[in-house]
């Protein structure tokens, strides 16, 4: 067992399978060199030389492109887009080519590769850099999308993805890169892909969140235990495709659902998770499925975005409300 | 070096062969066996019969909308025949001779125009990537196969194919410029056939040349005649021995002419003008470079016309067999997405399914 934050998790898991798997191969803008700008891969290039982690010219289309080009021939990239916000250069390649290779040619080029990417907001960051975009991966056919919470998940879920022969997108919640420490065990281990995670046992109501969120809800959740209000708390871990049975079933149990997530309202994630809790336990319901999400406005700058973010109390208010309806 | 001799800024094309397939450049004719020249010609007069029954079956309304290739065959030949088996093509829409002297079956030519996900699941030993539309975006995918051959220390090609009018687009340059930096075993061939559907290739680029963009890279740049395979084949010919002995990226422009529509909802009449057509119709690369194997004794036209009536045949049965072939089977659009159907695919499926299954009773 070590010690590790999100940002030393993500270098352990590169490391331990660049060292276990000599094919997969590390790149992105700073990613080299220096170990990118947050520094998720230092010393990778220092230990596995330039051939399997390098810098790149600063252009997402053809990061993104090339890694196309070396699933195909037979390496299992894993490349960093600096932010989130930058990807959009790269989703003629992640659109248009990295989710349809493999029912574009019936199966004859799989794609293992893996896109990372910071993202949220809550850091008080230049524009470009606070975006959530996983709803835009999460609709696209062919993707898969993880979004880790912990060290000990970040390190599973990496270590997951890279060996998964489909595409997978990773986000990572930038906001608690470095906000706390958890023991990961040294060994190598995976997380399932598609499975939730059961945070919190709880019986008034069902309660779905990911990345910075879980924490959000979480720190939520030490008020509303005095008010004897019982949360079942599940982090969805993987965005696409949803865990469905965990989500209807918890629901079936509590009759009452929250999603709470940074993207965008109006047709993001929480819709759809709404739709499977009305599709599979609607008859069990005791008051509507509800969101709280980022507003549908453009995320603001800093000095406006403590609006924007979801704070624990607006959490715990939220769940009043539902459990009193 | 040909790319020496032959600079782009100095308004230097290279060509081999003239418009009546006579030799014009006799120290730079390549190399090449007679029975290759002849595998050669072949797989022209094969892409061109191709070309015209295509466009005859989506006039009877047997076919959908279909990309023809008359007039640059010498380009797509040519560029392909300059490399290995083990090599890799890396198709934009519109090279149809290359991907036959590649070894796609016309069985799977026709499937693809046909509208079937099979017509791009080449066989195994075909290292060839599928049909790409969104221009340019299939560049940045032969620099990564390239990447990868370089870190696995293969010693295997990518050519890659692009219109004038990619060579707009940021992924070209993106792609092009990667392919430097990382010093890929990679032949960029442009087709430049002068159109962009209706744009000419003058309203694409200020430059004088696409050639020229190479040398912003600090690649190699050559400008040939595209409608003289002879010219195509030793200019690519270098470009791969470059690549292979580690000299890395080359871009060929091939200077050569759509005949034909864009595709066959396109009406080219609009924008261009008769008499431009049948100018290059009198450079037309199969009549150039059968007179030049007549010349050498290789072909006549006896065995032309014979070879012609063999592969209307051909093509006539591939054609039927994929019109016999039916549509495809409500499984296959579910289950190539992921490795592994994920749930909510198997319940859209299986609900779809119990759907039809009622609608019949």
């Amino acid at each position: 067992m070590a010690l590790l934050n999100n940002i030393s998790a993500i270098t352990e898991a590169l490391d331990q399978e660049m060292g276990r798997d000599n094919t997969v191969v590390v790149y992105g803008e700073d990613v080299g060199f220096e170990g990118g700008v947050f520094r998720a891969t230092v010393g990778l290039q220092k230990k596995y030389g330039k051939d399997r982690c390098f810098d790149t010219p600063l252009a997402e289309a053809a990061i993104i492109g090339s890694a196309v080009g070396m699933a195909v021939n037979g390496m299992k990239p894993v490349v960093e887009i600096q932010f989130s916000g930058f990807v959009l250069p790269g989703l003629n390649q992640i659109i248009g080519h990295v989710a349809r290779y493999r029912n574009r040619s019936r199966g004859r080029y799989n794609l293992p590769m893996v896109i990372r990417m910071p993202y949220g907001g809550g850091v008080r960051a230049l524009e470009h850099h606070s975006e959530s975009l996983e709803d835009i991966f999460a609709q696209t056919p062919g993707l898969k999308v993880v979004i880790p919470s912990t060290p000990y998940d970040t390190k599973g879920l990496l270590l997951a993805a890279i060996r998964d022969p489909d595409p997978v997108i990773f986000l990572e919640p930038k906001r608690i890169y470095r906000a706390f420490k958890q023991e990961v065990p040294k060994e190598d281990y995976v997380l399932p892909i598609g499975k939730a995670k059961l945070v919190n046992e709880g019986s008034d109501i069902t309660v779905v969140a990911w990345g910075a969120l879980v924490r959000e809800v979480q720190n939520a959740l030490k008020d509303l235990k005095d008010e004897g209000i019982s949360v079942e708390l599940i982090d969805l871990r993987t965005i696409s495709p949803i865990d469905r049975d965990t989500i209807i079933k918890s629901v079936q149990k509590t009759g009452r659902f929250l999603v709470v997530h940074e993207a965008y309202k109006s047709f993001g994630p929480g819709a759809e998770l709404i739709s499977i809790v009305n599709e599979g336990a609607f008859l069990y319901l005791e008051a509507p499925p509800t969101r709280l999400t980022g507003f549908d406005v453009t995320i603001p700058l800093p000095k406006g975005e403590h609006h924007f973010i979801i704070k624990p109390k607006q959490i715990s208010d939220k769940i009043r409300e539902i459990v009193s309806f | 070096m040909l790319t020496d001799s032959y600079n782009p800024l100095e308004g230097k094309m290279l060509s081999i062969l003239d418009k009546d397939g006579k030799i014009i450049n006799k120290d730079l004719v390549p190399d090449i066996s007679d029975d290759e020249l002849v595998h050669m010609y072949k797989t022209m007069l094969l892409t061109r019969i191709l070309d015209i029954k295509s466009l005859q079956y989506q006039r009877q309304g047997r076919m959908l909308t279909y990309a023809p290739n008359q007039g640059q065959e010498a380009t797509q030949v040519g560029s392909i025949a300059a490399s290995e088996k083990k090599d890799w093509l890396v198709p934009a829409f519109r090279e149809l001779g290359a991907w036959l002297y590649k070894g796609v079956t016309i069985e799977q030519i026709f499937l693809y125009w046909y509208g079937n996900e099979l017509g791009s699941k080449f066989p195994e030993d075909v290292n060839m990537l599928p049909i790409c539309v969104p221009i340019a975006s299939q560049l940045p995918h032969a620099v990564g196969i390239g990447m990868a051959s370089n870190i696995k220390g293969e010693d295997v090609v990518t050519i890659a194919y692009v219109g004038d009018g990619g060579t707009s687009q940021g992924e070209f340059s993106e792609a092009v410029n990667f392919a430097g930096v990382f010093n890929t075993p990679t032949v960029f061939i442009i087709s430049n056939n002068q159109y962009a559907i209706s744009v000419p290739r003058e309203a694409q680029t200020k430059a004088k040349t696409l050639a020229q963009k190479a040398i912003a890279f600090e690649i190699p740049g050559i400008q040939v005649d595209g409608n003289d395979i002879l010219a195509v084949y030793a200019a690519a010919k270098e470009a791969v021995d470059r690549a292979r002995n580690g000299g890395g990226p080359t871009l060929i422009e091939c200077v050569t002419y759509r005949l034909g529509p864009h595709t066959t909802s396109d009406d080219p009449t609009i924008y261009r003008e008769d008499s431009e057509v049948e100018h290059w119709k009198e450079k037309d690369p199969i009549t150039r470079f059968k007179n030049y194997l007549i010349k050498k004794k290789l072909w006549n036209e006896e065995m032309d016309e014979k070879q012609k009536e063999e592969y209307n045949t051909l093509v006539n049965n591939n054609f039927k067999k994929v019109e016999e072939s039916g549509l495809v089977p409500l499984e296959d659009i579910f289950k190539y997405n992921y490795e592994e159907m994920p749930e909510n695919l198997e319940i859209q499926y299986r609900d779809y399914v119990k759907y039809l299954r009622e609608e019949v009773k």
